[in-house]
Parts: C-alpha cells; structure tokens; sequence
C-alpha cells in the first residue's frame, strides 16, 4: 500500500491518542494551537485556542502549501523539505511532515521560541510516528471491521438518500 | 481519497474542477459560493494572479447535509488551466475522488480542450489512475457564446467514454449545480462501491 493511495481510516481509540498527543505538544511548546492535517488537505484532529480559527482554510493551504514545497524540493533533487517555518508580527507558524503521510501544524506567539517549538515537535512526531505506524497496520485488520460495519450502512444508501442532498441546493 | 471519520460519521470528498484555461472553472465556483446557504459552506479561497487568472488553486468546503447519519463535506478544488501551470495541476490533481472536466464550447478553445483533457489523462496515469474507473462528468460550458461547437462535436471530440455531460453558462448559473450533483452522486455511488 503507497502512503496516500488508500482511504484513510482512523478509529477511536488511535484518533484519541493522536488528540492526547496533540494536547500534550500544545501544552509542552507552550503554543496557541496545534493541528495535524493529511496531505491531501482533510483537518484530522486540532487541540487549543481554535475558536474564530477557519481550520478547514487552514488544512487546506497547509497541504497547499506542503505539496508546493515538495514539487520544489524535487526539482532540486532533495526528497522533501520536512520543516517549514512563517514568521509573523504576532503569530509564527511552524509546519513539519510526519511520517511523510501527515502534516503537523503549530501556531505560537512571542509566549514561546522557535527553539522550544522545534524541540517539542521533534518528541511529538516520534509519539505520532508510532501512532501513525499502528494506525497503517490496522487500515488491513481492524479498520477492515469498522469498514464492514460502515459499508453496512453505507450500501443501505440509496440514489434517492443522495438526491435528497440537493434538494436544498 | 476521501477521508473517513467513523467516529464522527463524517464523510469528506475531494473533487476537482479541471480544464483549459479561462474556461470557467472559477466561475463555476464562484456560483456554487454565491447561491449556497452561509450556514454549508466555508470561504472560498482563491490563490490567483492580480488579473484574477488562477495561480495555484481555489479551494472551497461545502457541506451536503447528512445522509442516513453520515455528514457529508465536499471539498471543491479547481486547478490552474494555463499550460504552464502543470506542476501545480499535478499537486492538486493528487488525491482526488471525481474529476469535473469544463470544457470551453468556443470553437476556437477545442484544440485547448482536447489538450487539456490529454494532459488530465497523463497527470492522473502518473497516480497510476485511469480516467475509466474514476467518477468523471463533463461540462460543456459558455453555451451562450455565438461561436460554440455543436454538442453533437463536442461529445465526439471529448466524450469517449460517455460519461454524463451538461451544457452550462456558469456566468449566470445555468448548469453549475447539475454538474455538481451529478459527480456528488458518482462519487458517493464510487464509495459505496469500494468501501
């Protein structure tokens, strides 16, 4: 299976470990907010002051911005450039890929350092290294379940369900 | 691919809007923002050059509503049209669940057309996919202009492998949501399908 080929498929007990993860990295790097996102630009989980924050714009130019980043890192012959770094008056923003399947986003103010983010990020990707590990392991056991309990459900759909959607369009 | 939450019930999609420069893609977009409720949709984001010509990318979230329990998202995405932005289409094209292809009807824009689906076919067989098996609707825009090809043409030249197709005046609407519900339907009927 190639990293981003598949669905991905992330139970319960995996997404909690990733917010718990998340939390901790928030808390640690002593940020504003933290979020990790695919990079096909979906938000997988968010932890901190998001409120009045568009996360759904924000995954998306992330990924935007990642997938620019390695078409530029190709062309110079590097695999990818895995961090990136955005300085503003107020906020910063720090961007790092996580097993090369995840994009992990920090947002921090002058309450933190570019240094104490960096640290904490690397020890943070390592847990979700580990968690990402187990959570591809599981897309062929497990998550087979959960996605037979969904097709279930799903294949009960029909053409008029889906109609139905548009109605208000 | 199309990102499921099982806890959440959710359902996201990514669908893409393709095709030859200044052919409408944006446009379309732009429709779907302005007639949709506030309440189902995100911003619209547009990444484009100082006389509005597409840069990288626009991008919005529009929620569908709930079918039997599931939320369903669709994430709108168009591509740059002009040659010269391959790269950037190849980026965007990565990961998508349905492909709406809008084809310019001018008939001095068929030659665009046609390359511009070529190189959609050659960007999506590097992801090792194939236009066959993926949802995939035309639209055969600006059917308003006095110097349009035939649908009759444009179904030989573009349509080989019959899938639905509609014309469209996406400056004024005509057709922007039959197109978009038509490969909301495929793509869901595509989920179905492979889960």
């Amino acid at each position: 299976m190639l990293p981003g080929r598949t669905n991905l498929i992330i139970l319960d007990e995996d997404f909690r470990r990733i917010s718990a993860c998340l939390s901790r990295l928030n808390q640690e790097a002593r940020s504003k907010a933290v979020f990790l996102i695919d990079k096909n630009g979906q938000l997988i989980s968010s932890q901190g002051e998001t409120a009045g924050l568009d996360l759904t714009s924000l995954a998306s130019l992330t990924a935007g911005n990642i997938a620019a980043t390695g078409g530029l890192a190709q062309l110079l012959g590097e695999k990818e450039f895995s961090i990136l770094f955005h300085e503003g008056e107020r906020d910063n923003l720090h961007i790092s890929i996580v097993a090369q399947r995840v994009i992990l986003v920090v947002i921090f103010d002058s309450r933190s350092s570019l240094g104490l983010v960096r640290l904490r990020v690397k020890k943070a990707s390592e847990d979700l290294v580990r968690i990402f590990a187990d959570v591809m392991k599981k897309l062929d056991q497990e998550a087979g379940k959960a996605r037979a309990i969904f097709t279930t459900q799903f294949a009960e759909i029909t053409d008029e369900d889906i109609d139905n959607l548009f109605t208000k369009s | 691919m199309s990102f499921i939450n099982y806890s959440a019930r959710e359902i996201n999609c990514k669908l893409v809007y393709y095709g030859p420069g200044l052919g409408g893609k944006t446009t379309n977009l732009q429709h779907i923002y302005r007639r949709v409720d506030p309440s189902a949709k995100g911003k619209l984001i547009s990444l484009a050059t100082e006389t509005e010509r597409t840069l990288f990318f626009d991008f919005m979230p529009l929620h569908l509503g709930e079918i039997r329990g599931f939320k369903v998202r669709l994430h709108l995405y168009t591509v740059p049209g002009q040659v010269f932005y391959d790269a950037s289409r190849k980026l965007i094209l990565k990961g998508a669940d349905g492909v709406i292809f809008v084809a310019d009807s001018q008939l001095e824009r068929m030659e665009s057309n046609i390359e511009s689906l070529q190189n959609l076919e050659q960007n999506l067989g590097e992801q090792g996919l194939i236009l066959e098996k993926m949802p995939f609707v035309l639209q055969y825009n600006k059917r308003d202009l006095p110097n349009v090809v035939s649908i009759e043409d444009l179904q030989r030249a573009l349509n080989t492998r019959n899938v639905p197709w509609f014309g469209a005046v996406a400056s004024t609407g005509v057709g922007v949501f039959e197109t978009l519900k038509a490969i909301a339907k495929l793509v869901l009927q595509e989920l179905k399908k492979r889960e």
